[in-house]
């Protein structure tokens, strides 16, 4: 069956409204307009407003009534237009979402969901287009998941819901439109391991979310050109899959990580620094990274382009890291 | 769950009496007595009228321009003011060239009052530019994206201009939804305990994209700053005298040491939210239909047909007819439109070196090697591909 990913996460929510009447949907807009990206339209007229709910605008309080609602046994999930959105929800998420488990010595677990849409692409300016998952990704008692794949669009949420800690899903606005096959019986997919979405014996091209597909794209360019490059997704950023970004640097001995996050103290920086602690010795080239200039998102199209991560540049960096090594 | 529906009143609320409505001409032009803000209207010609006439006109008309040129693709986004004409230019005549502006994105008809070039804001909103005036020669901040940020920014120049024992005031923009935020309810309690001269005016434009005010505000917005300890007044937005008035007495009291005022502007915003929004989608027919009725430019405009005498000047002396006044308005739009056009086809976009500028005051060593690793990256490709790459 030919869907989007984001009908692919429409028919995720709604399942989870039809199976656990614990969970609703919350946030701006998501009510009979549908979402600002169209996620959740049509539910309110299946679901009704106490379940798909229109909230005053007001991040910090629909998190924090999030947290206070999975407290109580319901299984919330909160939707925020744009991950820059969440920073006026950071108190509420690492301070109190994060920390509640530990601070009430395991009494109080938060089985709260936040979605939210990420990254850039489409000229909404700096207020709207940074890639902020990778700061969340430093945060112990959050896990980070970001969905890449109409499979995980359809499949990550449920099995989110059922986790028993905040779980953070970071939608990349560029992947709405993305259209992909899923299987009639697609259901709940696994968050917590890494997939290979394409072999090669090369270079790894280590990857997630927004980024997958041109990282996919950079990879057919490669083998044009002979070179055959393995794409890694890391599907969750937190915890991280170690042993799949060890088995594929032991297999190619080269890695480029593509990230459209900022580099400077980043995802990125994390990845690499875990490859070089691991794999140091099977590497046969440094580890090169495609991210971000690091500069606020441009709102000029051409700049905005110019800022993120490419196909050509992950090519770059791929021939690069072949040509350069042993 | 309990079963409150989120649209009926909570029950054992004590019924307060609303505030009037602050309302000075009437949607049929005529003017009505306001024991408030009659007083700040005693300058008031029929001259000073037929300019108000002209400045909502012109807005509406680049308005309308920008939401074209967006369609036409020129505009990456256009957030429309049609509707609030009165609101933005009643509230921007009343200031004073050295108060301070705190605007939002929809301000841009505030922007045309503070002096903003209308090609500055179409330079702004195609991405040519990041800035489409010179704050220092309009007194205007850039506009703000984060919603009611800016009420937190006014509240800090009020602050600072209390220290200067200065005489101007500080007043910041924002809407309906805006007042959900943390941040303006936190503006206000900071505003009421530094008693800084500082006007919050929210455009009650009734919708927040497709949320309802109602969702904000179970009663008047204009009855929560009283709680703070800040006095509000609810004025007619599609009314400009009672927006210039009651902006006028808010301004008074912030210069005389009075400390901060509200002001809810009660009106409609007849476009969508952006032009990537499709209101039909969220609001009746009907609905608009009953503000179009209500219009702020028809309404300066019946009036004028109705008060207008001979004796009635205008600038050069000549007889002032209302088809004199719709004349002038209707050039007035014209000649900006006809520039606005002429500009756009001069507009150059940034090319990619602007990519890194602006990112800090001073030069980065960080930023600089970016700046070279990029340049090299450009290099690679010829010529054409240089295009493509920057692309
Ligand atoms: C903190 C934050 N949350 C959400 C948004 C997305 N957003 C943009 S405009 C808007 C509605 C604002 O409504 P209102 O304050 O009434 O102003 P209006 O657009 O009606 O002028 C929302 C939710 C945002 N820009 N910033
Ligand atoms: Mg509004």
């Amino acid at each position: 069956m030919e869907t989007t990913y984001r009908e692919a996460m429409r028919t995720a929510i709604r399942e989870a409204l039809l199976q656990d009447d614990r969970v609703f949907l919350m946030g701006e807009d998501v009510g009979a307009y549908g979402g600002c990206f169209a996620v959740s339209l049509g539910l309110f007229e299946e679901f009704g407003p106490e379940r798909v709910r229109d909230t005053p605008l007001s991040e910090s309080a629909f998190v924090g009534a999030g947290i206070g609602a999975a407290l109580n046994g319901m299984r919330p999930i909160v939707e925020i237009m744009t991950v820059n959105f969440s920073l006026l929800a950071l108190d509420q998420i690492v301070n109190n979402a994060a920390t509640l488990l530990h601070m009430s010595g395991g009494q109080f677990n938060v089985p709260l969901v936040i979605r939210m849409t990420t990254g850039a692409g489409r000229q909404l300016g700096a207020q709207h287009s940074h890639s902020l998952e990778g700061w969340f990704a430093h945060v112990p008692g959050l896990r980070i998941l970001t969905p890449a794949t109409v499979e995980d669009a359809r499949g990550m949420l449920w099995t989110a819901l059922e986790d028993p800690d905040p779980v953070l899903i970071f939608e990349h606005g560029s992947l709405y439109n993305l259209s992909g096959e899923l299987a009639e019986d697609a259901g709940p997919v696994d968050i917590h391991a890494a997939a290979v979405r394409r072999e090669g014996g090369d270079v790894s091209l280590i990857t997630y979310g927004g980024t997958l597909p041109l990282t996919l794209e950079a990879a057919d360019r490669l083998a044009a050109e002979g070179i055959e490059a393995e794409v890694l997704d890391l599907r969750t950023l937190r915890p991280l899959d170690d042993a799949a970004i060890l088995a594929t640097v032991v297999k190619t001995h080269r890695a480029v990580v593509v990230d459209e996050g900022w580099r400077s103290g980043s995802l990125s920086a994390e990845i690499s620094a875990r490859i070089t602690e691991s794999a140091f010795y099977e590497l046969d080239a440094p580890v090169a990274r495609v991210c971000s200039a690091e500069v606020p998102i441009p709102y000029a199209r051409d700049l905005e382009l110019a800022a993120l991560p490419s196909a050509e540049r992950v090519v770059a960096a791929a021939r690069e890291a072949v040509g350069g090594g042993g | 769950m309990g079963t409150v529906s989120l649209n009926t009143p909570p029950t054992g609320m004590p019924h307060v009496p609303e505030p009037d409505l602050h309302q000075v001409l009437t949607p049929e032009g005529h003017r009505r007595p306001d024991h408030d803000l009659d007083p700040w209207l005693e300058d008031v010609t029929a001259t000073m009228l037929a300019g108000l006439h002209r400045d909502m006109t012109v807005i509406r008309r680049l308005d309308t321009e920008c939401t074209h040129l967006q369609r036409q693709g020129e505009l990456a986004l256009w957030p429309p003011l049609l509707g609030q004409e009165a609101s933005q230019v009643g509230s921007a005549a009343a200031l004073h060239r050295e108060d301070y502006v705190f605007p939002s994105y929809r301000e841009n008809g505030v922007a045309y009052l503070r002096g903003v070039d209308p090609l500055g804001l179409v330079r702004l909103w195609r991405g040519s530019t990041y800035s489409g005036w010179n704050p220092a020669e309009t007194n205007l901040a850039a506009q703000q994206i984060i919603i009611g940020a800016q009420s937190l920014h006014a509240v800090g120049y009020a602050m600072g201009l209390r220290r200067d024992h200065s005489e101007a005031a500080a007043i910041s923009y924002f809407g309906d939804g805006a007042t959900s935020q943390g941040d303006v309810n936190e503006a206000m309690v900071f505003a009421a305990s530094y008693h800084v001269p500082v006007v919050f005016f929210c455009q009650n434009n009734h919708w927040a994209i497709s949320e309802p005010v109602t969702l904000q505000a179970r009663r008047h917005i204009a009855d929560r700053p009283w709680g703070f300890g800040i006095p509000a007044m609810r004025v007619d937005g599609n009314d400009v005298l009672a927006v210039l008035a009651a902006t006028r007495r808010a301004l008074e009291r912030a210069r005389n040491g009075g400390g901060p005022t509200f002001i809810e502007a009660v009106t409609y915003r007849m476009g969508p939210h952006t032009t990537a929004d499709d209101p039909t989608r969220y609001r009746s027919k009907d609905e608009v239909e009953a503000w179009r009725a209500k219009d702020p430019i028809d309404r300066v405009e019946a009036h004028l047909a109705a008060t207008l005498t001979d004796s009635d000047r205008d600038a050069q002396g000549g007889p002032l007819t209302i088809e004199a006044v719709r004349e002038a308005s209707a050039t007035a739009a014209d000649e900006m439109a006809a520039a606005l056009r002429t500009g756009l086809a001069g507009l150059v976009d940034p090319g990619p070196e602007a990519l890194f500028e602006h990112v800090y005051a001073e030069p980065h060593h960080e930023l600089a090697r970016q700046r070279e690793h990029y340049r090299l990256y450009l290099a690679q490709f010829d010529g054409e591909q240089l295009e493509a790459g920057a692309r």
